[in-house]
């Protein structure tokens, strides 16, 4: 009947809005770390207010109990202005950047590799005789079906930022 | 900002050192009493400590007791309790006394030196890295790191420390902060909203409606109520009393919350959960409408938790979100202040046009005292001379001697079974008169919390009931007692074993003793006498009364060594992994225990 029975796992994507001052990013991990809840994902940056402020986007999952309780806990935080649950409020845009590097010196491979990066809007911003980095953004599937895709092309090194997301249409945290 | 603050924040243009700056922020929040013990990095603090009259320290033995005064002072008085502890192993004793402040809500300020903001993070003598540490033992904690900051800091802290759910509040004090010069800053005026932390007090209308209209169809309602009760004020604890008056409905109280409804009242159904009554027990397994009043359904009071309370609709009163569908699912959840949600019940009943079921209520009431009638805290007392004192009937002759001594009287307790004979046994009638270390179970803590109550109460009776194994947690704290004059009355029920870790071995692991008996105790006569007090002992049935008079008489600190029944269980008890209505009322139900699956014997 409730949030307690459901046992199924969801994935959610909260923004948080906090106070930009010292420590509070460990005080949001401390959180999830101390009442052993995941982190699939944790982007931070100041945001507004001349710096004062940072967002902090986490991509989390577990069961609808679970998730009502991050968020209570994380609201409940001194430093926490606001926070929204992007998964359950409604569409959101979720977003990450990879940039990726791939050591070959096969022609037919860079070739390749090139045609992809092209098919997926990836962006060359690095080239020698025997190495690509590729920037690419996009969302989390994208990413992971582009390194995939890379993997038997000579895929060395992966570097991404993890998710940043916001709400669709006139919505705002 | 009202024009007056406006100019005298405007003109503030005096220099002054920053533990001059400190003691002025403490001073103008109120501040009359500081738990502390000094060190390198705090000097500049005691410096200006020794300048000044308006605020009094009180020198305590252990950083560990200066956080169990301060919640003592606090948890009986309603103020903020103030703790003031050096760098390094100042602030790492002090990490116990924080968690458990933190676990019971108590609001609690605690200054730590640190070293001077230039040699932070160089491992230098006394250093250690005390906001990491006591992020996740504090409600909030910051570090100070310009002297300008410091008043804006200090205030902030006090307030985070009483607001919404109270907890304790770290501010860490690089040397060089303390020793710079700033401005002073005023408090901001009391209706600056903070720029984020805003706790939610005042009820939905809405939700108190729905409440009253399911309260009013009940046909088994019950109130549960809490800590939370009590740290609403006095205030609160008395609309708790109205509403149970006009309602007619039961009441059961968590170990935290007692004292917040008078235990003396027929509505009163005694203390819930593990060691609760079995009338109480019965009560929350078999109520239709239960209100959680400032409780947060732990799992000492829920038993297993997929046979808690099956067939109730659950209403919620809590300052705090997240104690909101925790552990178990509530119909009806209000985030609200117990003291405004209760003003907000009481007003809204009369207005409700509905009339309460009152002859389910009644029939309710009879199941309710035949569950009484069978009077779980029986005990045999044999009263033959030389007869052995069980620990409850101790208890009981302190309960009603005390009551007759005429003075206001605290509890404080150490924890174990002690504690909870004391909880079942004392009939507390006044709420902020029980101070007991309910969510972490912090043995030690009844000494310096019974040092707090009796300096914020110099003329009433304050007794730490103790067990033979945790007064020796923080037995040092004889000495302030007797530097003090305290007259603070320590009644350790003793029976040579950490009883309550005994009680568990007996029923679920086959009476194998593992390290729980208490070899070469002191001789508890000579240890209060060597340090300033009075030492009594009682061992056996005809000298308890004598001993407990003579404690209650004596104007100075008192231990009192009372020898009891050593093998005395604590019953009832709710085995864990067990529902409610599965509890051992007795010996002769031990065997039962035998029975406990593995899942139970994994929770404590």
């Amino acid at each position: 009947m409730s949030v307690l029975t459901d046992t199924t796992s969801r994935s959610a994507t909260i923004s948080v809005l906090v106070e930009n001052e010292a420590g509070v990013l460990a005080r949001v991990i401390g959180l999830f770390s101390g009442r052993g809840y995941n982190i699939d994902s944790l982007t931070v940056a100041p945001v507004e207010d001349g710096h004062h402020r940072s967002r902090i986007n986490i991509v989390t999952s577990g069961t609808s109990m679970i998730i009502e309780q991050i968020k209570a806990q994380l609201d409940r935080l001194v430093p926490v202005h606001r926070l929204a649950d992007l998964t359950k409020d409604g569409p959101h845009i979720a977003r990450e950047m990879a940039l990726i590097k791939i050591i070959t010196s096969t022609s037919e491979k860079r070739t390749e590799a090139l045609r992809m990066a092209n098919a997926f809007n990836a962006r060359v911003v690095d080239a020698t005789v025997e190495s690509f980095v590729f920037e690419l953004t996009g969302g989390t599937e994208k990413m992971d079906a582009f390194v995939e895709l890379m993997r038997p092309l000579g895929l060395a090194e992966i570097s991404r930022t993890g998710i940043v997301a916001i709400a669709r249409g006139t919505r705002v945290i | 900002m009202t024009q007056e603050t406006e100019r005298s924040s405007n003109q503030e243009t005096t220099l002054q050192s920053g533990a001059e700056i400190l003691l002025r922020a403490l001073k103008e929040q109120g501040v009359d009493l500081v738990f502390g013990f000094p060190g390198g990095s705090v000097l500049p603090i005691y410096d200006a400590l020794y300048q000044q009259n308006a605020i009094r320290h009180i020198l305590v033995r252990h950083e560990q007791a200066a956080v169990h005064a301060a919640e003592g002072y606090a948890r009986s008085t309603g103020k903020v309790g103030v703790v003031l502890v050096t760098s390094g192993p100042g602030a790492t004793n002090a990490v116990t006394g924080l968690v458990d402040a933190l676990l019971d809500s108590v609001p609690v300020v605690c200054l730590t030196g640190q070293v001077p903001t230039h040699l932070i993070g160089n491992d230098a003598f006394q250093e250690a890295d005390t906001t990491g540490i006591t992020r996740p033992a504090t409600k909030h904690n910051y570090l100070v790191k310009k002297t300008e900051n410091l008043a804006r800091i200090i205030h902030e802290a006090f307030y985070v420390a009483r607001s919404g759910r109270p907890g304790p509040v770290v501010v860490d004090l690089p040397k060089d902060v303390l020793i710079g010069n700033a401005t002073y800053t005023p408090p901001p005026p009391a209706d600056t909203p903070h720029r984020s932390y805003r706790p939610h007090t005042e009820p939905d209308a809405a939700l108190i409606a729905r409440a009253i209209a399911i309260l009013k169809a009940a046909k088994r309602p019950l109130i549960y109520s809490g800590g939370g009760v009590v740290n609403a004020g006095f205030a609160a604890c008395e609309a708790l009393g109205r509403f149970v008056q006009k309602t007619g409905i039961p009441c059961t109280n968590t170990l935290m919350g007692l004292g917040s409804f008078p235990a003396t009242d027929p509505h009163f159904l005694g203390m819930v959960g593990m060691h609760g009554t079995y009338e109480a027990n019965l009560a929350m397994h078999g109520c239709d409408v239960m209100v959680a009043l400032g409780a947060r359904f732990d799992d000492r009071v829920t038993g297993r938790i997929n046979a808690f309370s099956p067939d109730s609709t659950k209403i919620q009163i809590d300052i705090d979100p997240s104690s909101i569908n925790k552990n178990v699912a509530v119909d009806l959840p209000i985030i609200a202040d117990a003291g405004r949600a209760l003003a907000a019940l009481l007003a809204a009943w009369d207005a409700d046009p509905q009339t309460q079921d009152r002859n389910a209520l009644a029939a309710w009431w009879r199941q309710i005292d035949t569950w009484r009638s069978i009077d779980c805290l029986r005990f045999k007392q044999s009263q033959e001379r030389g007869a052995v004192i069980k620990p409850q009937y101790a208890i009981q002759r302190l309960y009603e001697l005390a009551q007759q001594d005429g003075r206001d009287v605290y509890y404080t307790t150490e924890v174990g079974q002690h504690q909870m004979w004391a909880a079942q046994f004392f009939k507390l009638n006044r709420s902020h008169h029980w101070i007991t270390s309910g969510g972490l179970g912090t043995m030690g803590f009844g000494l310096p919390a019974a040092m707090g109550v009796q300096l914020a109460h110099p003329d009433a009776l304050v007794v730490d009931i103790a067990g033979d194994g945790s007064i020796l947690m923080n037995i040092q704290e004889m000495a302030t007692l007797a530097q003090y004059r305290l007259p603070v009355k320590v009644f350790i029920l003793n029976n040579q074993y950490l009883g309550m870790v005994r009680q568990w071995q007996e029923l679920l692991h086959g009476s194998r003793y593992s390290e729980t008996h208490s070899e070469a105790l002191p001789d508890f006569v000579k240890l209060a006498d060597s340090f300033h007090g009075v030492g009594l002992r009682a061992a056996s049935v005809d000298q308890l009364d004598d001993v407990i008079r003579a404690m209650l008489a004596s104007d100075r600190a008192v231990i009192a060594d009372i020898a009891v029944e050593q093998e005395e269980n604590c019953f009832p008890m709710i085995p864990s992994g067990a529902a409610h209505n599965e509890m051992l009322l007795g010996p002769e139900h031990e065997q039962h225990a035998a029975g406990i699956t593995d899942e139970g014997l994994v929770l404590v």
